[in-house]
């Protein structure tokens, strides 16, 4: 009984004591950021001011994240409902290939793809807009999250549409009216997958971007530079990690169950 | 509804994805390969004298230049790189997740707070992991504190930047790896392990020749994705380590490095290309060779 007790306290201690570590630096003074007592004292929020401080953009870059990472959620949830449906529930031929085509994209490694795309984003003059970083975003996360809501539309049963067609509805409307409802929590879980995996890109936003106004948060905070090129500013830099891990701590904590069953559903299922 | 309907209902629902995916994947591969062929020429033209600009056929020159040419030894090292991250980093959280998840099964109290900790490696964004490990790892940081010895040079170059990045790696996904086994653990009967009980399986034996086998096809679809995630791995060493380290660049690192900082994008498409070929070879043997079920449909 005391093995599995300290075998827990071992699994959460690995998975916080890094991000505890980050969220204590970040609230020492700078003069003291490297003590290592294990709570900061004095507590200070220095970090975090400059962070914010007006040179740094910090904040329009937080609002760049969500930008990016917004509109891509809504629109590969918009495609990936559709496309999984049609997977999932309607009858048609090469349907295995198609889906078998869709989760091998994802295997390929995102650089392949980003070189070209580099290229012809400045040809069509592409290079520092959000769609540049919105839509080769949108190809990285789509497989997954048709991956995902096609096996939460299998799950569902049959009868469903069988008993919307009875009463009179034609196959799109008991998608609408009968399937979606029922695949809401699925749909949700989607979103909150798909939301997370576009604010952590970090490889598309730092090349096709060069413009310090367009970076998004996870970029700028990498890029911040202390008093030379070379000096880091660890305690500004843990402020804003800080910043940028905060909302998906919260969407963890809050949906916690909901997650883990969308991360495993493709996988057991 | 007719086969012929609802065939037609199905090619209007997925035709939005698969323009997405034919505009960011399946243009850019094809485009890729093309690049790897050329060379930007921008300069004097020894011949006529005239200033030229543009891009030239250059055949396999590119290729040449990372087999046998100025770059091979950065682009072995790199390949070496990827590789071996690979290998030790995905070995070490296969058996630290597994670990994980045996644990967690057996736990009855405390299975949110697991549950919520567990995801918080995951969801950082491997970028500001890069930077946290990176500030752990510092000369005069809490790693060196911690551990006995003279100061160690982490974050500079050399085996202990290797090392470096592996640590983060796994302390990143291993708990993610530890979830899916879960799920896995989850889904086997109680009878099952009851019966090996009964006849005597127990400990280690039971684990081995009982709970592995049956989480196997959920343990290497995980184990797929996770290697062919780290084959391309870029942010961590780029943002713990930085560009240009000969222990810890990786063939991601090398390309971006070809194509972002030195607008050089044909030899940076000879290296997507390679390392395009290398995950193409290892996604072919984990399918065929091991069975991995990615579609789900063999279930």
């Amino acid at each position: 009984m005391r093995a599995r007790y300290l075998g827990i306290a071992a699994i959460v201690v690995y998975c916080l004591a890094p991000f505890y570590w980050m969220l204590v630096s970040s609230l020492r003074r700078t003069n003291d950021i490297f003590d290592s007592s294990p709570w900061p004292s004095p507590l200070s929020f220095e970090s975090y001011t400059a962070a914010f401080a007006p040179g740094n953009g910090f904040l329009r870059a937080l609002l760049n994240s969500f930008i990016v990472a917004g509109v891509t959620t809504a629109l590969v949830l918009l495609f990936a409902t559709l496309a999984a449906y049609a997977l999932a529930r309607v009858e048609f031929r090469f349907k295995n290939a198609v889906l078998a085509l869709i989760i091998a994209t994802s295997m390929f490694p995102g650089i392949s793809l980003l070189v070209p795309l580099l290229r012809l984003f400045s040809d069509i003059g592409w290079i520092n807009t959000y769609q540049a970083m919105i839509v080769p975003n949108m190809g990285a996360v789509l497989p997954l999250a048709v991956w995902n809501l096609t096996a939460f539309f299998r799950q569902m049963p049959h009868e469903l549409e069988e008993a919307a067609q009875i009463d009179g509805c034609t196959q799109g409307q008991a998608f609408i009216r009968v399937i979606l409802p029922v695949a809401a929590p699925g749909v949700f879980t989607t979103a909150i997958i798909t939301f997370i995996a576009a604010w952590n890109e970090f490889i598309i936003a730092l090349s096709v971007v060069n413009r310090q106004e367009l970076k998004t948060a996870p970029v700028i905070t990498s890029q911040f530079t202390g008093t030379s090129r070379f000096d880091s500013p660890f305690g500004t830099q843990m402020a804003a990690g800080v910043i940028v891990t905060i909302p998906l701590v919260i969407l963890v904590l809050l949906f916690q169950r909901r997650i883990v069953a969308g991360l495993t559903a493709g996988g057991v299922k | 509804m007719t086969r012929r309907g609802s065939g037609r209902l199905a090619a209007g629902l997925v035709s939005p994805t698969l323009v997405v995916l034919a505009l960011v994947v399946a243009y850019p591969v094809i485009s890729a390969v093309r690049l790897a062929f050329y060379r930007r020429e921008d300069g004097i033209d020894p011949e006529t004298g005239l200033i030229r600009a543009g891009e030239r056929f250059v055949g396999l020159d590119n290729f040449a230049e990372m087999f046998g040419g100025d770059s091979t030894g950065r682009f072995l090292d790199a390949l070496a790189n990827t590789t071996t991250f690979t290998l030790a980093g995905v070995s070490l959280e296969v058996v630290l997740g597994v670990l994980m998840a045996l644990v967690m099964h057996r736990a009855f109290r405390g299975r949110a707070l697991v549950r919520a900790s567990i995801l918080v490696p995951w969801a950082v964004p491997t970028a500001i992991a890069g930077l946290l490990w990176r500030w752990v790892f510092q000369a005069d940081g809490v790693a060196n504190d911690l551990l006995p010895g003279p100061p160690v040079l982490w974050t500079t170059d050399g085996f202990q930047a290797w090392v470096a990045v592996v640590v983060a790696d796994t302390w990143k996904t291993a708990p993610f790896i530890g979830l899916l086994v879960l799920a896995g653990l989850q889904v086997i009967p109680n009878e099952i392990h009851e019966a090996a009980r009964l006849d005597g399986a127990t400990g280690w034996r039971a684990f081995f020749s009982i709970t592995l086998p049956l989480v196997k096809p959920t343990l290497l679809v995980a184990v797929l994705f996770r290697v062919l995630d780290t084959l391309r791995m870029f942010d961590l060493p780029y943002t713990l380590i930085g560009p240009g380290k000969e222990a810890t660049d990786t063939v991601t690192v090398l390309a971006f490095e070809e194509a972002v900082t030195f607008g050089r994008f044909g030899p940076a498409s000879a290296y997507a290309v390679t390392l395009f070929a290398y995950v193409a070879v290892v996604a072919f043997v984990f399918v065929r060779l091991l069975g991995a079920d990615v579609l789900g449909s063999r279930r």
